[in-house]
């Protein structure tokens, strides 16, 4: 359902890997939600402040998004939001959301089928907001569930899979460009190289070298990476195999190498959710 | 002697001492440092892979700045009948043992050890390898 998660989208996420949950159970939400902010606030009594000088009244609401998995077998996704009414606006006005944290796990059989029962599996965190309520939420979880947060980050090979995958998707709307961002290696001042390229291109590029729909062998994205690469060299003297591709933009999302995320399409969200969860597993593995 | 390609420039070819070990550098931080070994390797005569060519893969220490896929490295040393080794150059200790490591190769292949040939001990580390 389109509707539900399309706040999820257009926004930045900060993606972590986090270790099965012990003794989870997604019919104690309310209790969670109660006992979160209650950790909130002592947190906030022991000096903890975001902004000096603000007293913000913070509310937690944890629920559950069913609609995010990929299989029967997967766990449904929960959702942790802070919300709080600035102290200027008037008593009756709507609380804003604050910080949005998400546990999700699509298609994450190869993590599930080998824990222990009293384990829940949501392998995938994804965070927007300030850093320090994103360190208050997990610190909460890991104590209470006694599961590790560590930061996702994605390699450039991965990158390259992600780019090749997402190229050849189909979109309903107009494409936008496919952009890469490459930062050049040893250099005395950082430099970033962003190679824009024109969606159709690169979908006919793409394929070109895919010779069975549905099926993506590492092979075919060697191919289509090189040739992209051949054509820079070619106009700028430049090997781009030599640099750390570090982003990658296209019409579905874009994905940072330091383990940031955007959802651009609500048709491919569950797609790029199973290759993040992914991710997220042979970090914890 | 260091070299960033293959072949080696021929003016200097009369001058060149014999080249008993020849140890090709990957850093596994970038796709092009494969391509120029997989491009230098040609022009590698064939005498070599008898047990005095070697892999040295560089940048093993983080996984999340891989380029490169460790398939192709495998892969390479499968077809090319060498042993493939690995190190983080950042590290100094690594650094020094894995300087040690090639040292005691090149002896090896230079002929300095009795009763170890280059090709007994490149089979010995193979077949070590795919234990």
């Amino acid at each position: 359902d389109p509707q539900r998660t399309a706040f999820l989208l257009r926004k930045q996420w900060t993606l972590y890997s986090v270790t099965p949950l012990y003794r989870f159970s997604d019919a104690r939400l309310r209790d969670y939600a109660r006992l979160l902010s209650a950790f909130i606030a002592a947190e906030k009594q022991k000096g903890w402040a975001v902004e000096v000088g603000v007293e913000l009244d913070i509310k937690v609401a944890v629920s559950s998004l069913p609609d995010l998995r990929g299989s029967d077998q997967d766990q449904a996704a929960i959702l942790v939001q802070l919300s709080s009414r600035s102290p200027a606006s008037p008593k009756n006005s709507e609380e804003k959301v604050i910080w949005s944290g998400w546990f999700c796990c699509v298609s994450g059989d190869d993590l599930s089928e080998n824990v222990p029962e009293d384990f829940t599996c949501l392998p995938l965190f994804l965070a927007s907001g300030a850093e320090s309520y994103t360190s208050i939420v997990g610190s909460w979880f890991q104590k209470t569930f006694d599961c590790c947060f560590r930061r996702l980050a994605i390699s450039p090979l991965n990158l390259s899979w992600m780019a090749a995958m997402w190229t050849g998707c189909k979109v309903d709307k107009t494409a936008s460009a496919m952009e890469l961002v490459f930062s050049v290696p040893r250099l005395p001042q950082p430099l970033d190289i962003s190679y824009a390229i024109h969606p159709e291109d690169a979908k006919a590029l793409w394929d070109t070298v895919q010779k069975t729909p549905g099926e993506i062998t590492q092979e075919e994205v060697d191919v289509f990476m090189n040739c992209l690469y051949s054509h820079f060299h070619r106009h700028f003297k430049i090997h781009l195999s030599a640099t750390k591709l570090v982003k990658v933009s296209t019409t579905i999302a874009s994905a940072h190498c330091d383990g940031i995320i955007k959802f651009l399409q609500s048709q491919y969200l569950t797609g790029v959710l199973m290759l993040l969860t992914e991710l997220a597993i042979s970090q914890i593995q | 002697h260091l070299a960033t390609s293959l072949p080696l420039p021929s003016e200097r070819d009369h001058l060149r001492p014999r080249i008993d070990l020849i140890a090709f550098m990957i850093d596994i931080k970038s796709k092009y440092s494969l391509k120029n070994v997989e491009d230098s390797l040609a022009h590698v005569d064939a005498s070599f892979f008898l047990g005095k060519v070697c892999f040295l893969v560089t940048g093993v220490g983080r996984v999340n700045y891989c380029s490169v896929e460790m398939n192709a490295i495998w892969k390479l040393g499968e077809t090319y009948c060498s042993p493939v080794l690995f190190c983080e150059l950042e590290l100094e200790g690594i650094r020094v043992a894995t300087a040690q490591r090639l040292l005691r190769m090149l002896q090896i292949c230079a002929g300095h050890i009795p009763g170890v040939s280059a090709l007994s001990f490149g089979s010995l580390m193979r077949s070590s390898a795919d234990d």
